[in-house]
């Protein structure tokens, strides 16, 4: 049985324009990066999040699908799914590094005379052309 | 994408009020195990579609199957797999809670008395009550459970959640979800509520002026479609692979929701995404622009949430 102490709750929030299935893949990378999530703890059953927020519950299990293909769980047949082993790396690494170059980067716009709202500008436009290439 | 057969499919589908066509041209295929959200301005059709796939109101044009049965001429037993809310939500005011189960247990073939029971529970309404002294959102989750406790493998409801407070409205949807996870029932809702569609509801079904103008996985949309912007006024001519949906131009700026074909990567124009609220918008405004044969058809504003 799954305890009545959920490890994660899910929020939605309708107004941010992250599709909810994102929305709540972020929310277990962000709970594993801040420790709030370990490896082995269970996620709330499918049916326990939809008790929990209002959602389809297809949607839970098209995001649990893509943090198992993330490799940051593990569906254990008949049980639920768990947090991987290495999911704290995964997750982690992941964001710190990135932070790092962005940060690097950042740093070397601004000494070549960049104002921060070019830099936003700039980052977000070629965000939208690589979402775009993606699709 | 893989999909599963389709629990309903609609080709050519109409229907014509003495001059006036309530639903035109209406083909249709829905995937099995889908939320579906029914959207459009009043009058475009949306409670036609409803009551002809519920078997309630016969179609003038076209055919319509269900779980891949022809379904103008539902026998019994198709009917049982198939549940309708009315938009009215036609409850005897006089009678009470318990009466309007056991009548619907005697005129279902398949009833789950034990699920109605539980669902009221957790709502807190007793069995006791009558009907009359119920809110308006207790009569609401009433109907909706005489609905589910028919277990249907396909809901078919007409704005269940209209005219609810907040809570309840949260209440009925998060009614509706936890039968289709525990049952894996198929939903088609109308709604006027935008965010209830992008909360509850996996695939979108837009009706405009009696027809059907985008129909399609709510991901998918999402990922098709871009806001695109140039400071290049007068006419600029669209990058390859975009298709307009609806195109603002002015002489200082073109601006338009188009959907994506191929990769854009035009120099010049600013690229956003855009909500599904957005979309769907461009679509109804495109709808509503294009020539149109006959002018008794009701139109109402779209009404925003």
């Amino acid at each position: 049985m799954a305890s009545n102490d959920p490890t994660i709750r899910f929020r939605l929030d309708p107004g941010s324009g992250v599709s909810p299935y994102r929305q709540l893949v972020d929310q277990v990378r962000e709970a594993l990066v801040a420790g709030r999530l370990r490896p082995g703890d269970q996620l709330p059953a499918v049916r326990e999040v939809v008790t929990q927020i209002t959602i389809n519950p297809n949607t839970v299990h098209r995001a649990y699908r893509e943090l198992e293909y993330l490799g940051l769980t593990i569906p254990q047949r008949g049980l639920g799914t768990f947090i991987a082993a290495g999911a704290v790396d995964e997750a982690g690494d992941d964001q710190s590094n990135a932070a790092k170059r962005l940060r690097l980067l950042i740093d070397q716009m601004r000494a070549q005379g960049a104002s921060d709202e070019e830099i936003r500008a700039l980052v977000s436009n070629r965000l939208e052309s690589e979402i775009d290439a993606d699709s | 994408m893989t999909e599963s057969p389709a629990v309903l499919e609609a080709v050519g589908l109409g229907r014509r009020y003495r001059r006036t066509w309530a639903l035109s041209d209406c083909t249709l295929s829905i995937p099995q195990g889908r939320v579906v959200a029914l959207v459009g301005p009043n009058g475009a059709g949306k409670s036609t579609l409803l009551r002809i796939a519920a078997g309630l109101t016969p179609p003038t044009t076209g055919s319509l199957s269900l779980f891949g049965t022809n379904a103008l001429n539902p026998t019994p037993s198709l009917k049982s797999r198939v549940g309708f809310l009315d938009q009215e939500r036609p409850l005897y005011s006089s009678f009470r809670v318990s009466e309007i189960l056991h009548f619907g247990q005697s005129s279902n073939p398949s009833w789950n008395m034990t699920v109605a029971h539980e669902h009221l529970d957790r709502l807190n309404i007793s069995l006791r009550s009558r009907v009359s002294k119920l809110s308006g959102g207790q009569q609401a989750q009433v109907a909706l459970t005489v609905c589910l406790a028919k277990e249907p493998e396909l809901l078919l409801l007409d704005e269940p959640a209209a005219a609810l407070d907040p809570v309840a409205r949260e209440d009925l949807l998060r009614l509706l979800m936890r039968q289709v996870a525990d049952s894996g029932s198929s939903v088609v809702l109308s709604t006027h509520s935008l965010s209830d569609v992008a909360a509850i509801c996996d695939y979108v079904v837009v009706l405009a002026r009696s027809r059907v103008v985008l129909a399609d996985d709510i991901e998918f949309v999402l990922e098709s479609h871009r806001l695109i912007s140039s400071l290049r006024g007068d006419a600029a001519v669209l990058p390859d692979g975009a298709i307009s949906v609806d195109e603002r131009n002015s002489a200082r700026q073109t601006s338009a929701l188009v959907r994506v074909e191929l990769p854009l990567n035009e120099a010049g124009w600013k690229i956003e995404q855009p909500t599904l609220e957005e979309i769907v918008m461009a679509y109804l405004r495109a709808g509503i622009a294009s020539p149109f044969e006959g002018d008794e058809v009701r139109f109402e504003n779209w009404e925003r949430p």
